[in-house]
């Protein structure tokens, strides 16, 4: 049985090799005996399954959202009314809240995660590199309820008692931007939801900064020190040009964590309707909103509003990690050349 | 002279500062890692006691456990394990071995790794309109299948990632003694990267044990001991939430022992992950 399929592939191997092709096959592969074909057939299948899977989410919530739309329109996503008792529904507000909170998480987790990143690639003893890199993404690995539940018991009335005092009384007294920083300070809100998702973004942002620094060619680090430079001008005039594309991809990829992250922001952001100034107020997340009420919905305008919220999240997410993977991607291409 | 000492003098102070800010940076994280694990270790430790796994999840203002929500969570995330496996193996096959850099593979990766990131909350409403509208009622199913969706592009990813390090020679050597491709696929690469794979799935596991969001729309809740996957089922995420969220002291203390068990797991599976590949990997 061996030998006789051994000849057969010999045979057909010399009649791939004489008459269809007269160059030899490519590569190793002999796509030839169908159980090879029907391999890579199904191994494709289910490679396309995960394309198939994101047309599914785009379609169902397309197709959830139409109720809404018909309701409402375009008014939908300019419209600052949020109240189930009279049926009007308006996105502003939680778009506005996801905005705002990543806005927040971004400016406090970009220089902190690029800290640690500089730290870990330039300053920290060998020794110490693996552990306090594992320490990071430890941050990532514990799961959001568990911020959700520090922030509100913990964060929020420590908060609330030492630091939103402190910033009402210095920032608060500011020309235009004192607005933001006053009010009540209750702990709950979006400056805190913020503050808690900057934590959480921090992880992803500093580990791709860490590993783009790391592809820096010594050569040019070792150049700028021969010329007399300092670690933090090594860093920002050499490391920081040369990784630019690869930073911004990673601040991108925390971008789309903190839009879509739910757990920790319903649980401190105080779900609200409203858009206001001032960063202690409590407001709404699209994620928050969602996790809040989409169980108490009956209403099938509001589950479709709901949903619609859900698409206009889903297509915000996926430009941000869309332009963070092109970027991401360029870097890596540029890698292998010499510059 | 005078001049260039305090050209000098400034940038060794502003390197010293900058360097300073940078430690304080990392301090800054560590000390918010410490603090949150520090609170969930105090107040988790506090409540643990037997009934945690013996008795069934309360109703307000008394005592219980949480035997049927961590049963649940591990039938759901076992379930989802079993379904996201085969088919993340599979179509990280086809990335590393077959697409390599068609167009369609360059294509499938692409959304692979947005899919990775996706919000867990989107997932769960996908799930929602497709099974749970259409079936009528929550089960322990969607759930499954929502934990499903986060698990794919993970091992997705590590399958394609742990294949492409399989030197070429190796396959080489299987087409030159005649084993058919299939054969050399599966029974010389994938096994030579047998360790990386299981990391993979381990840490899709670790990935979909704390998730809560996907949880809420599909499994719901179960306030009593249900093995049936067709019905509401409890979870230990969905039942911090709401007890956590309620102003019943016996829930939250409950909350607080169900947020410790769910952290030391999915800690104990990313270390496990961790060591495990570093034991095993190819010297």
């Amino acid at each position: 049985m061996a030998t006789a399929s051994a000849a057969t592939i010999l045979t057909s191997d010399r009649e791939h090799a004489t008459r269809r092709d007269p160059t030899p096959p490519k590569g190793w592969r002999i796509p030839s005996r169908w159980q090879d074909v029907l391999f890579e057939k199904t191994t494709l299948f289910f490679a396309l399954l995960v394309l198939a899977l994101l047309a599914a989410i785009i379609g169902s919530l397309l197709w959830g959202a139409i109720p809404a739309l018909q309701a409402f329109g375009l008014k939908f996503f300019i419209s600052n009314v949020w109240n189930p008792v009279t049926h009007q529904f308006g996105a502003l507000a939680p778009i506005f809240g996801t905005l705002v909170t990543s806005a927040i998480a971004l400016a406090i987790g970009i220089p902190v995660s690029f800290g640690i990143a500089l730290f870990l690639t330039e300053m920290c003893p060998p020794m110490l590199k693996r552990p306090l890199g594992t320490a990071v993404e430890l941050l990532a690995a514990i799961p959001s309820i568990i911020y959700g539940m520090w922030g509100l018991f913990v964060f929020a009335p420590f908060f609330a008692d030492t630091i939103e005092p402190v910033l009402g009384r210095t920032l608060g007294k500011l020309w235009v931007i004192g607005s933001l920083f006053q009010g009540a300070p209750n702990g709950i809100g979006m400056l805190a939801a913020g503050f808690i998702l900057s934590i959480m973004v921090i992880p992803f942002i500093a580990s791709v900064m860490r590993d783009v620094f790391d592809i820096v060619p010594a050569i040019l680090k070792e150049s700028a020190y021969g010329l007399g430079c300092t670690t933090w001008e090594v860093v920002w005039n050499v490391v920081l040009p040369y990784t630019k594309v690869g930073v911004i991809g990673g601040i991108m990829l925390g971008l789309g964590r903190a839009l879509g992250e739910t757990m920790a922001v319903t649980f401190v952001i105080g779900n609200a309707y409203k858009i206001s100034p001032s960063l202690f107020e409590a407001g709404n997340s699209i994620a928050s909103a969602l996790a809040n009420e989409f169980n108490e919905a009956s209403d099938p305008v509001h589950l479709s509003s709901l949903i619609t919220l859900g698409l206009v999240l889903f297509i915000l997410t996926f430009i941000v990690l869309a332009c963070s993977r092109l970027l991401l991607a360029r870097l890596a291409r540029g890698e292998g050349r010499q510059t | 002279m005078a001049e260039t000492n305090r050209l000098y003098r400034r940038r060794i102070w502003l390197n010293r500062w900058n360097l300073a800010m940078s430690l304080a940076t990392m301090a800054f994280g560590m000390f918010f890692l410490f603090w949150i694990l520090w609170v969930l270790f105090a107040r988790g430790f506090a409540a643990v006691s037997p009934a945690l796994v013996t008795q069934m999840t309360p109703p307000p203002g008394s005592d219980g456990g949480l035997a049927n929500a961590i049963f649940g969570s591990v039938a759901m995330v076992a379930v989802a394990t079993f379904i996201s496996t085969p088919i993340g193996i599979l179509a990280g096959i086809y990335l590393a071995e077959f697409g390599k850099k068609a167009l369609v593979a360059t294509l499938v990766r692409f959304i692979n790794d947005i899919l990775l990131s996706a919000p867990s909350i989107v997932i769960g409403l996908f799930i929602y309109t497709v099974v749970v509208a259409r079936t009528q009622h929550f089960s322990g199913w969607a759930g499954s299948f929502a934990l499903a969706l986060l698990a794919i592009p993970v091992v997705v990813r590590t399958t394609e990632n742990m294949l492409r390090l399989v030197p070429n020679s190796l396959r080489e050597a299987a087409v030159a003694m005649g084993a058919p491709m299939w054969k050399v696929i599966l029974m010389v690469t994938l096994k030579a990267v047998r360790a990386g794979v299981i990391t993979g799935v381990l840490l899709a596991v670790a990935r979909i044990s704390g998730e809560t969001a996907p949880l809420l729309f599909t499994a719901l809740n179960n306030q009593f001991w249900s093995s049936d996957m067709n019905a509401p089922m409890a979870n230990l995420p969905v039942v911090i939430f709401q007890f956590a969220m309620s102003p019943f002291e016996e829930w939250q203390r409950l909350a607080w022992a169900g947020a410790l068990v769910i952290t030391l797991a999915v800690l104990v599976l990313n270390i496990v992950a961790r060591v495990f590949f570093r034991e095993s990997a190819p010297k």
